[in-house]
């Protein structure tokens, strides 16, 4: 954590910006909260960029460039990341899908199942003859 | 034909375990370096050894050179030191050293203990042209050539497997 | 003596759990009440064995036995006895054996509550539940002995790691592997259904309590983790999409889908390969996680040293076991055959649509949570997938889901016509609505996220409150009380689970959405002003801890001038690692949190404390509804399984198979 600054607004927009980037030291910290001696490096360079008039775009290019795409948390969309970002749409529709044609099979089914009810019924009509005590007997 | 369906979950498992058995073997702490087939960036930095003279990048061009990132404080530059010392003793490519984020009078008293196998070391104070590099741990290793593109980057101390096998190769192809 | 006698009750439990795996298993193939018998006293002969090795390792934690490489690496003699104790599975090894301990007390808790269980059944349940003993028990032996010797012994331990000296360690995993291992009931239930061929409303009946157990114990443990980062990790947050807490949060959401999945299956029939499936997958996750925690495949701040031979261990073992079972599910689950019938609104449909939601869920958490590791297997690069994605990911998922949690328990089974729903709903639709729109403006700002989030919450609470009304109206008794009294636990379960939910939603909604943080530095005396309070900062001094260095900062808090509390943030450094912690102070409330912790000082150095201070101020309204609504959804879960049919159940069936017993002997 550094000394913050003055202005409270540039500090909130570097921290949303920071908490979505990686540490590259401690992996598994945003740059935001890490205490690793890069991380407060990387953390001046960004604040020196934002101070120069940069968008939060260039300073997130101005790090890919140097550090890859591994230093961003929310991963870009690029041609290798349409999988991941478009899969949980492709598996709801696929859901919907599934969901749809389960409905569709048990609307046309009622005569089998009711075939099945009535066997199952003949059958528990036996068992339950059986179970219980014949009158006669004591 | 209705087995098919049934057996999906299976052959989802199947290609996940493949993918599990590959990722073993990876080092998911890795971060390869996006600068491989780009320029190396420009620096112009005191020499540690002639705090008068500088150094740039343009000074290094047209000759095959290695990047070595170092420190007095880091531990794992022990382990590769001796390489680096016969490295730079069969003469085979100059290596400059990049003093990262460290007291120069440290540095060059550890040099003075350990062996100076560096060319020339250029002090980095502030860590800025590390991260221009992408440094994000010492050492690194980084292999240049003539026209001062970077072709390789070695993460952590150089092994003799690393030396012989791949940058000693690269080494003498570039300097074709 | 007593570390080798731990070892050797680890090497006789793999022998009676190889006999356990295989013998009752053989006997219900082979119809043998004789072998089948074997069942009940292998199983708690070999959790009695492990409950020793664990004992013998717990021991030699409290008693500071340096002799064992475990203890030495992971303890030391200052360290407090419950945080001793908590070190056995402080480690890769101890918490192995303590997933392996909690097979066993499972299996013997299986053996103990199946009294009315057809022997075949219970035969190859204890059977399943062996294998995956023998798994563990393996992997303990041959890779991770928490029993090696250290020869010299050491003359002092290495400590444990700070971060886990801590109330969270004595609690979270051994509450998060009761719900992990709990699972492997349900996927011994499942696997044991498929093997025997008769998957019916019964066999869902006995699986049910077992895994509404087991999904309570993980909703506890996930939420204790939770709270647990939250107050340990100095920065306020409490979930960070990290592979390891995924690991662990997609065996919930299956477990979610697994528990509803049952229900229509006990009742209605419907669902058994779906149910089957979801067993399998419930508990094929808890093994992923433990491969992802364990073999260095992900980076994670949770993940134990790692190991490519145990890896690739697991590794074999998670193929084995899932891909057997799931082989076995491709073989057998199309005999199982269809159910009950269902229109397309009705209580049934609503249901998978649930369950697919959750089950949509759990793969993009899973696929965001691999996909680094597909595109480095490809050699396509490293990216990194954070909070960024799940969160955009997550919540659209979840928000269908919880809105039909609400219209569930309304609609009938079988068929649920659309105007007699609207009929019930519509003025909880209103509330959710009404309070979407209103109550943000009242609490400070209005936003989309907001009212969405506020929305979904009211509405939740305002459909449980229709569908109780709606069963009040609907009894035939005479008085409100007694209506109320006519409805099951079970039933009044399921309303605590989902209102749980409900506080869970307006937890996260109203921290993430009004949550004020300010980083400032503060001199000695300085005041500072967050949130409608006064924060002012007193200083640090040093002082000492039983294992540590600490420096006390001293924080009051005032409100309109009047002091409400005074927080003592702390910076330790431990003595024998040199690692420091930061200890946030928190003052807990119902409507919200103070939380404040130190930064640095400004001097930059720790020595110099006189100084002025980098602190951290958090206002976080309402962050502890999470965890209650997390509580409340585990109490639903434990109030629903102690419902009477389960008991009684169990008792009238012994009574009619002894009735007719007697009759039928008479009869012949």
């Amino acid at each position: 954590m550094d000394v913050p600054s003055a202005d409270a607004v540039l500090d909130a927009r570097l921290k949303r910006l920071e908490t979505e980037l990686r540490c590259l030291v401690c992996q598994n910290q945003t740059l935001a909260d890490s205490n690793a001696d890069l991380a407060e490096d990387l953390r001046r360079e960004v604040r020196a960029l934002a101070v120069e008039g940069k968008s939060d775009a260039e300073i997130k290019a101005y790090l890919v460039a140097r550090y890859g795409d591994f230093v961003l948390y929310n991963p870009p969309i690029k041609s290798t990341t349409w999988l991941l970002w478009g899969g949980p749409f492709a598996l709801l529709m696929g859901g919907g899908v599934l969901w749809w044609i389960v409905l569709r099979r048990r609307a046309a089914r009622p005569q089998v199942a009711a075939a099945s009810n009535a066997s199952d019924e003949a059958r528990a009509r036996e068992i339950l003859e059986e179970a219980e005590p014949p009158v006669s007997a004591k | 034909m209705k087995a098919v369906r049934w057996s999906i979950p299976l052959a989802i498992f199947i290609i996940l375990v493949a993918f599990l058995w590959v990722g073993l073997w990876r080092d998911p702490r890795e971060v390869p370096s996006p600068l491989i087939g780009k320029p190396a960036p420009s620096f112009a930095l005191t020499e540690l050894h002639q705090p008068s003279q500088t150094l740039t990048n343009s000074d290094l061009k047209g000759k095959v050179w290695l990047l070595n990132v170092w420190a007095s404080w880091c531990v794992s530059c022990r382990e590769e030191h001796p390489l680096l010392m016969r490295l730079a003793a069969s003469k085979v490519v100059p290596i400059y050293g990049l003093e990262y984020k460290d007291d120069p009078g440290a540095g060059r008293a550890w040099l003075a203990q350990n062996g100076d196998p560096y060319t020339a070391s250029i002090v980095d104070r502030d860590g800025r042209v590390g991260i221009d590099y992408g440094v994000y741990g010492v050492p690194e290793t980084f292999v240049v050539d003539k026209q001062g593109v970077i072709r390789y980057k070695q993460i952590g101390p150089l092994s003799l497997e690393a030396l012989q096998q791949k940058i000693l190769p690269l080494v003498r192809e570039l300097d074709k | 003596m007593i570390p080798e006698l731990g070892h050797f009750a680890l090497i006789l439990a793999l022998l009676v759990a190889l006999v356990q795996a295989s013998v009752p298993l053989t006997g219900a193939a082979l119809d043998e009440p004789r072998l089948m018998s074997v069942a009940r006293p292998a199983a708690r002969t070999q959790a009695l064995l492990v409950a020793l090795a664990f004992g013998c390792l717990a021991w030699a934690f409290v008693s500071n036995d340096f002799s064992v490489q475990n203890v030495a690496s992971n303890s030391n003699s200052e360290l407090p006895l419950h945080y001793r104790f908590a070190a056995t599975w402080g480690s890769h090894e101890g918490s192995l054996l303590l997933w392996t301990l909690m097979l066993g007390g499972w299996s013997f808790a299986v053996t103990l509550f199946s009294r009315n269980l057809p022997p075949p059944l219970l035969a190859r349940v204890i059977s399943i539940m062996g294998l995956i003993s023998v798994g563990f028990l393996l992997f303990l032996l041959l890779t991770s002995n928490p029993f090696d010797r250290l020869i010299p012994p050491a003359a002092e331990g290495r400590d444990l790691n700070p971060l886990l000296q801590d109330p969270g360690m004595v609690f979270h995993p051994p509450l998060l592997y009761m719900g992990y291992v709990g699972f492997s009931v349900a996927f011994s239930f499942a696997i044991a259904a498929l093997l025997g061929g008769r998957l019916d409303a019964t066999w869902a009946r006995w699986s049910r309590p077992w895994t509404t157990v087991a999904w309570s114990f993980l909703t506890i443990g996930i939420a204790l983790g939770s709270g647990w980062a939250y107050y340990t990790l100095g920065w306020g947050g409490w979930w960070f999409w990290d592979p390891v807490e995924n690991a662990s949060f997609m065996p919930w959401l299956v477990g979610t889908a697994l528990i509803h999945s049952l229900a229509v299956t006990e009742k209605r029939g419907a669902f058994k390969s779906w149910t089957v499936l979801l067993a399998i997958v419930a508990f094929s996750l808890s093994l992923v996680g433990t491969f992802l925690v364990r073999s260095g495949v992900l980076t994670s701040v949770h993940a134990f040293a790692t190991d490519p031979a145990r890896g690739v261990f697991i590794l074999a073992f998670l193929a084995i076991v899932i891909g057997g079972s799931l082989a076995l599910f491709a073989w057998r689950a199309a005999n199982v055959g269809l159910g009950g019938t269902f229109g397309a609104m009705s209580r049934e449909s609503m249901l998978l649509a649930n369950n697919i939601l959750l089950a949509v869920a759990m793969a993009s958490v899973l696929l965001g949570t691999l996909y680094p590791l597909f595109l480095d297997a490809l050699n396509l690069g490293k990216i990194s997938v954070g909070p960024p994605y799940f969160d955009a990911v997550f919540y659209p998922l979840m928000a269908p889901a919880v809105f039909l949690m609400g219209v569930g328990p309304i609609a009938r089974w079988r068929r649920a016509p659309l105007p007699e729903l609207w009929t019930r709903l519509k003025w909880a639709l209103g509330v959710g609505a009404a309070t979407a729109l209103i109550l943000p403006f009242v609490l400070g700002r209005w936003s989309p996220m907001i009212a969405f989030g506020l929305f979904l919450a009211a509405w939740v609470f305002a459909a449980t409150a229709a569908s109780l009304v709606a069963r009040v109206k609907g009894s035939h008794r005479g008085g409100i009380l007694s209506a109320l009294r006519a409805n099951s636990l079970s039933y009044y379960g399921m309303l605590l689970a989902h209102l749980g939910v409900g506080v869970f939603i307006a937890g996260v909604t109203l921290v993430k959405g009004y949550e004020v943080e300010r980083d400032v530095r503060l001199d000695l005396g300085e005041n500072v002003a967050v949130g409608g309070y006064e924060f002012k900062f007193l200083g640090v001094k040093p002082g000492p801890g039983p294992n540590y260095r600490a420096l006390t900062g001293t924080v009051e808090v005032r409100k309109d001038g009047r002091l409400i509390e005074t927080l003592k943030p702390e910076k330790r450094i431990y003595n024998v690692s040199g690692q420091p912690m930061t200890i946030a102070a928190i003052d807990t409330g119902f409507l919200g949190d103070l939380y404040v912790s130190l930064g640095e000082p400004v001097s930059g150095s720790v020595d110099n404390i006189a100084g002025a201070w980098g602190v951290r101020v958090y206002i976080k309204p309402f962050v502890d509804w999470i965890w209650m609504g997390a509580f409340l959804m585990a109490l639903g879960g434990f109030l629903a399984v102690s419902d009477r049919r389960y008991r009684l159940a169990i008792g009238r069936r012994a009574a009619a198979v002894a009735a007719v017993a007697p009759a039928a002997a008479a009869a012949d």
